[in-house]
């Protein structure tokens, strides 16, 4: 079919389209002003950048030299997220299972609206909510942990303090991620073809054993699309990781003890008071996030968009 | 010959839905569930098991083990089944437990510094730890109100567009729209922050309410952008078919019969756009910071919004400021838990 637009019709398709460009536009940008005004930084440490550990503000008479590089924090910012995932990960996939598959009706639904809800607490509600009261049990779990399993490397600490560490920031950047991945996980499990799963039932299937053989192998691709879109919340995440976490430059892998950071609350925490190369190299860091969380939230979007087919 | 056997007359049973539990398998949950509370229970009172995690992992570990004796006699899919859907249920519990936690200690940390001054007064003339008796959060409500109202008026539009374009126009970059979008939502908002800085605050060397409400604006156009699309889809082919038969032209249609159709769907969109970003933090941090008194120009400076007051008697740290931060957080869930409800009352009208 071949449509003609008249003059009216062309003006508004492209009013439409501009607007509609808006959003490519704006992402550009940030990507384009982000890099510019991080250039020199870029231009002048190259690889060490994201590779060295220092983040030093130089004293402006020579005496100390301006030295900034993330690599400290790009580890944290990973060690971190992933600490979320792995904790988040079965609890989303759990939670999603739960509300498609075992809840009573009578409780799906309050069960649904809460999910919806958590999905929008502000992040620096979680961080609050983290260190005035999970911090307590978090603790706990931190000194079980190394007292058990101190002899694995990653659960190892120099010194027996336990707040504020990878771990403790990690367990609550995971309540923070579950409700989207849930979400997520719920959508694509709800698409399981109906009479597949009934065939199970009626080959003498148990209820896991319709989920183990159908539905979990069917929304597997969605379901990792709806842990990275988890994953991309986490590793852009400030305040939470601000307030929860100890900024210490240094590669830390002992995820108990009580020192790591983030990219993202390392550019809240060191701006207020930055020399203006400071801020320069800042905003180089800001550029290197946005890429990580560009390339992980365009991954996860392919993979959500191709396993959810649009009606 | 063949031998027929003839069935023994038995009066055929009721159709049931036998997938549903039985009373005694209900009975038999309820039991295991009991014994496992109050062994748990038992547990933590008197050993060295502590808390209310204590207890939970205890009733878990029992959970698991009264499953394994109830599927004894069965074989080893029924114990799987048991057992798989005590795991599946018990992290469907620990996923939602922290969201009640928040809810719950956001209310009862935060109702004490509920009073009439914090919806009355600013923090101009009072310092952080004075009593709760004075001072309010005035200027940061009135700060968030007037940048998330400028955000929404930039965004809507655009947003609206975007969902057109989608919808009505299906021009040939509808694909790559879709993806930007999606991509855009995953933005860190700290990063949205910084592109306003190195763009405006830059260029006018000043912090303001404006910055602030750009960068929000950023943060927003994704979530709006996106429900315009759903609602937009919603509008049946054939009021399109029927406005071009009466001889409309494709915008008069879109502008006169689509859009009207879903006015409410993309109220709905407005509002899931502003819960979305009336509690961020970091970008305001970078662009609007905070101040202490009532202001309503957003060109004038620093503008205190409610994230920022929170965050910021959070850090100041002393008893009375952080019982602050926790009436703001109570005053801001609120604020999300109504635009929640107000998204679904629009949102339920449409589908109707």
């Amino acid at each position: 079919m071949t449509v003609i637009y008249n003059r009216e019709d062309k003006i508004f398709r492209g009013i439409v389209t501009g607007g509609a460009l808006t959003s490519l536009v704006v992402l550009g940008l940030i990507g384009l002003f982000l890099f510019l005004r991080g250039a020199q930084v870029f231009n002048d440490k190259g690889i060490s950048f994201i590779t060295g550990v220092n983040w030093t503000a130089g004293t402006g008479d020579g005496a100390i030299l301006d030295d900034f590089s993330i690599g400290a924090m790009l580890v944290g910012t990973i060690v971190v997220s992933l600490i979320a995932l792995v904790f988040a990960f079965p609890l989303a996939i759990g939670g999603a299972l739960y509300l498609e598959f075992y809840a009573p009706t009578r409780v799906k639904k309050p069960l649904v609206t809460l999910l919806d809800l958590a999905a929008s607490i502000p992040s620096l509600i979680f961080g609050l909510w983290g260190i005035e009261i999970f911090t307590r049990f978090g603790e706990r779990w931190a000194i079980l942990l190394s007292k058990w399993l101190g002899w694995i490397p990653i659960f190892n600490v120099q010194f027996e303090n336990f707040g504020r560490s990878p771990f403790i920031a990690g367990c609550v950047l995971a309540s923070l991620i579950v409700p989207i991945t849930t979400s997520v996980a719920r959508e694509v499990y709800s698409r399981t073809p109906r009479d597949l799963v009934d065939t199970c039932y009626a080959l003498g299937g148990t209820k896991w054993g319709a989920i183990r053989s159908v539905v979990v192998p069917y929304g597997k691709s969605g379901v990792i699309g709806g842990a990275m879109l988890g994953l991309g919340r986490a590793l852009g995440e400030t305040v939470a990781v601000y307030l929860l976490l100890n900024l210490v430059f240094r590669y830390n892998f002992r995820i108990l003890e009580s020192e790591g950071g983030n990219v993202a609350s390392l550019i809240a925490t060191k701006f207020g008071e930055a020399t203006e190369y400071e801020i320069k190299a800042l905003v180089a860091a800001g550029f290197v996030l946005f890429l990580l969380t560009l390339v992980v939230n365009m991954t996860a979007t392919t993979i959500v968009q191709r396993s959810t087919p649009r009606a | 010959m063949t031998a027929t056997i003839a069935a023994p007359e038995r009066p055929v049973a009721e159709p049931k839905t036998p997938w549903s539990p039985t009373r005694s398998s209900r009975i038999q949950t309820f039991t295991t569930l009991l014994i496992a509370g109050i062994v748990a229970g038992v547990l933590v009172l008197f050993t060295g098991v502590a808390g209310l995690d204590g207890f939970g992992v205890t009733f878990f570990v029992l959970s698991l083990a009264l499953a394994v004796i109830r599927t004894a006699r069965l074989g080893s899919k029924e114990r799987t089944d048991m057992l798989m859907k005590v795991v599946v249920t018990s992290a469907a519990v620990l996923a939602f437990t922290p969201w009640l936690s928040i809810f719950g200690s956001v209310i009862f940390k935060g109702y004490v510094g509920i009073r009439p001054n914090f919806f009355t007064q600013d923090m101009g003339t009072t310092v952080p730890d004075d009593y709760l008796e004075f001072g309010g959060a005035i200027h940061a409500i009135v700060g968030s109100l007037l940048m998330v109202l400028i955000a929404t008026v930039v965004t809507l539009p655009l947003g609206i567009l975007s969902g057109v374009y989608l919808t009505e126009v299906r021009g040939r970059l509808s694909f790559l729209v879709r993806f930007v979008v999606q991509s855009m939502s995953g933005v860190p908002s700290i990063v949205a922050g910084l592109f306003i800085y190195t763009t405006l605050v830059f260029a006018t060397d000043t912090f303001s309410g404006l910055a602030g409400a750009l960068a929000l604006a950023v943060l927003m156009l994704p979530t709006v952008a996106r429900t315009s699309e759903e609602v937009l889809k919603l509008v049946p082919e054939d009021l399109r078919s029927a406005g071009y038969a009466l001889g409309a032209r494709q915008w008069r249609t879109a502008f006169m019969v689509v859009i009207p159709t879903v006015r409410s769907g993309l109220t709905t969109a407005a509002i899931l756009g502003i819960a979305r970003v009336v509690g961020e933090t970091a970008p305001l941090l970078l662009t609007s910071l905070s101040n202490t008194v009532v202001r309503v120009n957003p060109v004038d400076g620093p503008m205190a919004s409610l994230p920022t007051y929170i965050f910021g008697y959070l850090q100041i740290g002393t008893e009375n400021a952080v019982l602050r931060a926790w009436t703001g957080s109570l005053v801001l869930l609120f604020i999300v838990l109504v635009l929640f409800t107000l998204a679904r009352r629009f949102g339920g009208k449409d589908k109707r």
